[in-house]
């Protein structure tokens, strides 16, 4: 009988013991888990940064301003433009 | 010894005795003491618990915002138009500041602001200051990290327009707390705007969430709105517009490219306009989106549609002819005039032409619920719903209350008034063969149902007149375009000031492209233009013809005609027009 009682001691020990300790690893997975969605939301942000930044280096006005000016480029005239179909005709 | 024996010292003497209630009191007394407070730790744990549950979940958990951002608008190719990034702005009770010397000179080097321009804003007859708003991020982390006492920050989103100018009367902008206040930022401000939400987790001592309580409310992330405009021709129409209304010392234009299959805006600029990104000191009057909120009368852009009853009601043919006498026309007290001489021409020399006296007699030989319910069903008089804010519906009178000279007059587009995005949309029956496409600013996904307006016949004569126009024997052969033949109707209209039409011009274009499978209804209106010339066919055709010849080609639509097709008429015997 008293062997039997100490076995189910050692036993409830142990099961607290793992109670315990998972529910650390629980936690830290968590602040794992957050520091990961943070890290995201922050990335969301740096990403519509860098839209943003795409986006005015390629507004149209300024690519033209650069095509005229520096690169001494310009629109071909109506003569110089063929456009072919998707059927590969004319 | 006996005495001494009674002096003994009292320690050595047995213990007096104590009165017999005095262990049960005490011991009573303490069995009380521990059930008054065994009462209490009951009473608390099970009934009484509220108060300290919280006070114990204050020291362990927290309510956390969850952020939510607005959406983006983007346009019809997925180019942001209006994107939200998180800023901070640093603010403080000047008061509660206590800072060293130092700590201030290098809080200004930070915010990049003068030490003097620096305690100017900590002035502590202040309550309340802002010391630098709307930073970048990284910004404000350094000034935060300088660990002034009484220094805060707060989190704020600001919104910026990659497009500038080109593009801030349709997007509008948003206020402080990234709320929409104009344009379609205020429009759409329920779809676009993101609600933040909150969640309780319990926090450990170092101040990290380490387990999640409960949401408390789910966040709204706001959603990307895509508009209907393409971003490239949105660019070519403002760069045209400015162009023409600077060359022509105009007070302001309008114009707007429409897609014909779908109703689409496709572009729509204005000119003056204002950059959102810095708009601390714009006049309001910069702000109006004047292609949807300003309304004008039409002039000559209107006799398409009067044609276009007249030979829906059966009066006319193409080729009937009309007497336009020695151009003048005499109507009870008025007299209408046309700018030539030309004597008997056909219907479609009248639109040619532009003859006044011609569309004016050609109206009068219909009633005027005819012409009435032709304009009205072309979508003048009623708002165009394009999903902008503001928009007007313009001016269309009811038909009883039409004098006979008003029936005329309107007939040439005076006495009618509407907005440039109405203009435009009407001309879509023409390109669709009769159907009328609803204008809208939202991206649509193929093509839209129109509203049957005139007979398939009648849109294709009125289109085939409408090319004639563009021809040198026309009055607006600038708008011809290499390469693609075009279709369309100039319009020059005397300004109404007050009751009485003035010496200002409101010179306008609106055509269609390609005229043989038409894609594109382009609308151009200049106001005011006070240079040498005012006529439609001279301010506002040339930007017709620019920026279609450019839509086209960006859009590859194949040509329709060989590009050697245009041809001017030889100085000085230019057509031009008076409405």
């Amino acid at each position: 009988m008293v062997r039997v009682n100490l076995l189910l001691l050692a036993l409830l020990v142990a099961c607290g013991v793992s109670l315990v300790t998972s529910r650390h690893h629980a936690r830290k997975l968590f602040v794992d888990l957050e520091r990961g969605q943070a890290a995201a939301r922050n990335y969301e942000i740096e990403y519509g940064q860098l839209q943003l930044e795409q986006s005015t280096w390629a507004m149209p006005a300024r690519v033209e301003k650069i095509a005229r000016t520096s690169l001494g480029m310009e629109l071909p005239n109506a003569a110089r433009v063929e456009i072919v179909s998707a059927g590969g005709g004319r | 010894m006996r005495s001494n024996a009674a002096s003994m010292p009292r320690g050595t003497a047995p213990p007096p005795a104590l009165p017999r209630f005095r262990a049960p009191v005490l011991f009573g007394a303490l069995v009380l003491v521990f059930v008054v407070l065994g009462g209490r730790s009951v009473y608390l744990q099970w009934f009484d618990n509220v108060f300290l549950q919280e006070q114990g979940s204050a020291r362990y958990s927290r309510e956390l915002e969850v952020p939510a951002h607005r959406g983006r608008i983007i346009d019809r190719l997925g180019e942001p138009l209006a994107i939200s990034t998180p800023v901070k702005s640093l603010w403080a009770f000047p008061a509660k500041v206590n800072a060293t010397p130092a700590q201030l000179a290098e809080l200004a080097r930070v915010l990049e602001m003068s030490p003097q321009a620096l305690s100017l804003r900590l002035n502590p007859d202040e309550d309340f200051a802002y010391l630098a708003k709307q930073l970048p991020p990284e910004v404000a982390e350094r000034a935060m990290a300088l660990k002034i006492a009484g220094l805060n920050e707060q989190n704020e989103y600001r919104r910026y327009y990659p497009a500038g100018e080109t593009m801030s009367h349709i997007l509008g902008f948003t206020g402080d707390r990234d709320v929409g206040q104009e344009g379609m930022e205020l429009a759409q401000q329920e779809w676009l705007g993101g609600h933040p939400g909150s969640r309780r987790v319990i926090i450990n001592r170092r101040g990290d969430a380490v387990e999640d309580v409960e949401a408390i409310r789910a966040p709204q992330a706001g959603r990307d709105l895509a508009l209907a405009i393409d971003s490239r021709l949105q660019h070519i129409a403002f760069r045209e517009l400015k162009a023409a209304v600077e060359a022509n010392k105009a007070k302001a234009g309008g114009l707007v490219i429409l897609d014909v299959k779908t109703g689409e805006i496709l572009a729509l600029a204005n000119w003056p306009t204002y950059n959102p990104n810095a708009r601390n000191r714009v006049a309001r009057d910069k702000m109006r989106n004047r292609a949807l909120t300003d309304v004008f009368e039409p002039g000559s852009t209107l006799k398409p549609f009067t044609i276009a009853a007249a030979l829906e009601a059966g009066k006319i043919r193409p080729d009937t002819v009309i007497q336009t006498g020695p151009g003048t026309l005499t109507i009870g007290p008025a007299t209408i005039h046309d700018t030539h001489a030309n004597g008997a021409i056909t219907v479609e020399q009248v639109v040619q032409k532009s003859s006044n006296i011609g569309a004016a007699k050609i109206a009068l030989s219909l009633p005027p619920e005819t012409m009435w319910h032709m304009l009205s069903e072309s979508g003048f008089g009623t708002a165009p719903k394009t999903g902008f804010p503001g928009e007007v519906a313009g001016r269309l009178r009811p038909a009883k209350t039409w004098r006979p000279i008003e029936q005329a007059t309107m007939a040439f587009g005076h006495g009618i008034s509407v907005n440039l995005v109405q203009l435009a949309r009407a001309y879509t029956m023409f390109a669709n063969e009769g159907e009328l496409k609803p204008a809208t600013l939202f991206k649509t996904s193929g093509p839209v149902a129109g509203r049957p307006v005139i007979q398939p016949e009648t849109a294709l004569a009125v289109r085939h007149m409408l090319e004639m126009a563009v021809l040198p024997a026309g009055t607006a052969p600038k708008a011809q375009v290499p390469g693609y033949r075009v279709a369309g109707k100039t319009g020059t209209a005397h300004k109404l000031e007050g009751h009485a039409y003035s010496a200002k011009y409101v010179s306008s274009f609106v055509g269609l492209a390609p005229a043989s499978a038409p894609r594109l209804v382009v609308a151009v209106m200049i106001d005011e233009p006070n240079g040498a010339a005012h006529f439609g066919g001279d301010v506002a055709a040339p930007v017709f013809s620019t920026v279609t010849g450019a839509a086209l080609r960006m859009l590859a639509v194949p040509n329709d005609a060989p590009v050697d097709n245009v041809i001017l008429p030889p100085p000085g015997a230019a057509v031009d027009e008076d409405t």
